[in-house]
C-alpha cells in the first residue's frame, strides 16, 4: 500500500511511517546538497539567520540538470546522503523534519532522527528523469551562484519514496540486506 | 599519414557525450529486463522498474539518464600514422564536451581545484588517458562517470600470498561496505596485477566493456562469474532494499605485475554505466 504525505509533513505522519513504507510525497520541498549545507552551517555559526526556514519542512539532496526549453527541471534524482552526515543534525534540531537521499547515514544522523522525531525518505538512485516529472516548480532561493548546488524550492507531485529510518531507528536498508543475504 | 581535423574531433566528442548520457546502452537495459525476472524482493523489483521507465523517459525527452552526467574519462587510441591538425588533440576532446555539456543540458559537475572547490561550469577538464598504438584511426572512449558510485571505489596493493582468496574478499568486502551507495544495481570493473596507478586505470577501463561479452581469458571468466554469484548473495539488492540483483555484472581485466606486489582496484559503477566510442 502507499501511503500519500503532504508537506509541511505533521507529527503524526511522521509516527505512523515505518522502515519500509512507500509514500509517494506532494507539496513544497527544499534542495540542498554539499555547498549549500556548508554554507547553512556557515550562517549558524555566525548566528546569521538562514534563508530558508526549515521548521517542519523537507530538504531533498539533489543537483538538478538545466531545464531544456519547455522543461521545468533537467534530471532530478537524489545524491548520496553521507556528505551531509556532518550538516544534518544540527538542521534537525532547528525543527527540519525529513531528508530525502539516498544511502547509509551515521549514527549521529539516526540519534538525531530519534530525537527529533523526524523520518530520512530514499528516493530512487539513478531514476532522475522520471523523478524530474513528479516536479511541477522550481525556484532557485537562496545562493545562486552555487549553480546546480543553490537551494530550490520544488513543488512535487506523487513523487515517489521508501522510508529508510524511521522516528524509532529502524532501518530499510538493514533490514532488507539482513533478509535477503545469503551466508 | 591521415590527418583528422580537430573540428571533427570536436563534432563527434560533443555528439556523443550527449547521446551516452541520455541513451542507456542495449547490455544494460536488457540485463535490467532480465533481472526483474530474477529478483525475489518486491521493492527491488519496483526500483528495477523505475530504472527501466527512467530510460524511456531519458531517451524519449532528451533528459539524462541521471543527474550525475560525471566527470568525463577519455580513453584515447592514435595510430602513430595519425596526424592532428587545426589544434591540439586535448583541447579539441575537452571543447567537444564543453559543448556538450552545455547543447545537451547536462550537468556541470567538476571543481577546478579540489579544494578551493568553484565549479568551472563547463564540465572540463575531462580525464584524458593516451595509448599510441599502430594504423592511422584515432578512437575515443567516452565515459562520464558519476561519483555516488566512483566514490565507493578501492584500491589495495595485496601480497602474493594473498593470491585470489584476497583478491575474492577485497572485492567482496568493497561492495558489501558500499551498500546502497552507488545505487544499486551496480556495474563492477576489477583491476588486477601491474603498479599502484595501471591497476586502476585498468578497473576504470574494465567499464568500457559490455557486460554481456566476459573476459577472454579463462580462469579471469570463471572469476567474473564467480564474484557476480558472491555480490549477488550479498542481499544489497536494487536500491540497496534488499534483494538478488546487487550487481548487473563484473568485468575483471589483469596485467603483469611485479614479484612483489598484488595490486587490485575496484571501480564500483552504477546501472547508468556510460559509454561510447568515437573512430575516426
Amino acid at each position: 500500500m502507499i501511503k500519500k504525505i503532504f508537506t509541511p509533513i505533521m507529527d503524526n505522519d511522521i509516527k505512523n511511517l515505518r522502515a519500509g513504507d512507500i509514500v509517494n510525497l506532494y507539496g513544497t520541498i527544499y534542495t540542498a546538497r554539499d555547498a549549500a549545507h556548508k554554507r547553512l552551517i556557515d550562517f549558524l555559526d555566525k548566528g546569521l539567520d538562514l534563508p530558508i526556514n526549515v521548521n517542519n519542512e523537507i530538504i531533498y539532496y539533489v543537483g538538478p540538470c538545466p531545464a531544456r526549453d519547455g522543461q521545468i527541471v533537467g534530471s532530478a534524482g537524489p545524491t548520496t546522503s553521507s556528505r551531509m552526515d556532518a550538516y544534518t543534525p544540527r538542521l534537525l534540531d532547528l525543527g527540519l523534519k525529513g531528508m530525502i537521499g539516498k544511502g547509509i547515514r551515521d549514527e549521529s544522523v539516526t540519534a538525531s532522527i530519534i530525537k527529533n522525531k523526524a523520518v530520512y525518505f530514499g528516493a530512487t538512485g539513478g531514476a532522475g528523469a522520471l523523478i524530474s516529472k513528479k516536479i511541477l516548480f522550481e525556484e532557485i532561493i537562496a545562493f545562486n551562484d552555487l549553480g546546480t548546488e543553490a537551494i530550490r524550492e520544488l513543488k512535487v507531485v506523487e513523487l515517489p519514496l521508501i522510508v529508510i529510518i524511521d522516528s524509532k531507528g529502524n532501518n530499510m536498508y538493514d533490514l532488507g540486506k539482513n533478509k535477503f543475504k545469503i551466508q | 599519414m591521415k590527418d583528422i581535423h580537430i573540428n571533427n574531433i570536436i563534432r563527434t566528442v560533443r555528439e556523443k557525450i550527449i547521446n551516452v548520457n541520455i541513451i542507456l546502452n542495449d547490455d544494460i537495459l536488457n540485463s535490467i529486463k532480465c533481472n526483474i525476472k530474477v529478483e525475489e524482493s518486491n521493492c527491488g523489483k519496483d526500483i528495477l522498474e523505475q530504472i527501466l521507465e527512467n530510460a524511456n523517459i531519458a531517451e524519449k525527452e532528451k533528459l539524462a539518464i541521471c543527474q550525475d552526467t560525471g566527470m568525463v574519462v577519455a580513453f584515447v587510441e592514435i595510430g602513430q600514422e595519425v596526424r592532428i591538425v587545426g589544434g591540439s588533440l586535448e583541447e579539441a576532446i575537452n571543447e567537444g564536451i564543453r559543448k556538450g555539456y552545455k547543447d545537451g543540458y547536462l550537468r556541470k559537475s567538476v571543481v577546478l581545484d579540489p579544494l578551493i572547490r568553484l565549479n568551472t561550469n563547463d564540465n572540463t577538464p575531462a580525464i584524458i588517458h593516451y595509448n599510441l598504438v599502430e594504423g592511422d584511426n584515432l578512437k575515443i572512449s567516452l565515459l562520464p562517470k558519476g561519483f555516488g558510485s566512483e566514490n565507493m571505489s578501492r584500491l589495495a596493493m595485496l601480497k602474493p600470498s594473498h593470491g585470489i582468496e584476497g583478491v575474492k574478499s577485497f572485492i567482496l568486502e568493497t561492495i558489501e561496505k558500499a551498500g546502497p551507495n552507488p545505487c544499486p544495481p551496480i556495474v563492477v570493473g576489477v583491476g588486477i596485477g601491474g603498479t599502484f596507478d595501471k591497476v586502476a586505470i585498468m578497473a576504470k577501463k574494465a567499464l568500457l566493456r559490455p557486460i554481456d561479452i566476459k573476459s577472454d581469458i579463462n580462469h579471469i571468466r570463471d572469476l567474473e562469474e564467480e564474484m557476480l554469484v558472491k555480490i549477488n548473495r550479498l542481499g544489497i539488492g536494487p536500491g540497496g532494499l534488499g534483494g538478488r540483483v546487487t550487481a548487473l555484472g563484473i568485468n575483471i581485466d589483469i596485467y603483469p605485475t611485479h614479484i612483489a606486489g598484488l595490486p587490485v582496484a575496484v571501480n564500483v559503477s552504477c546501472h547508468a554505466t556510460r559509454h561510447g566510442e568515437i573512430l575516426l
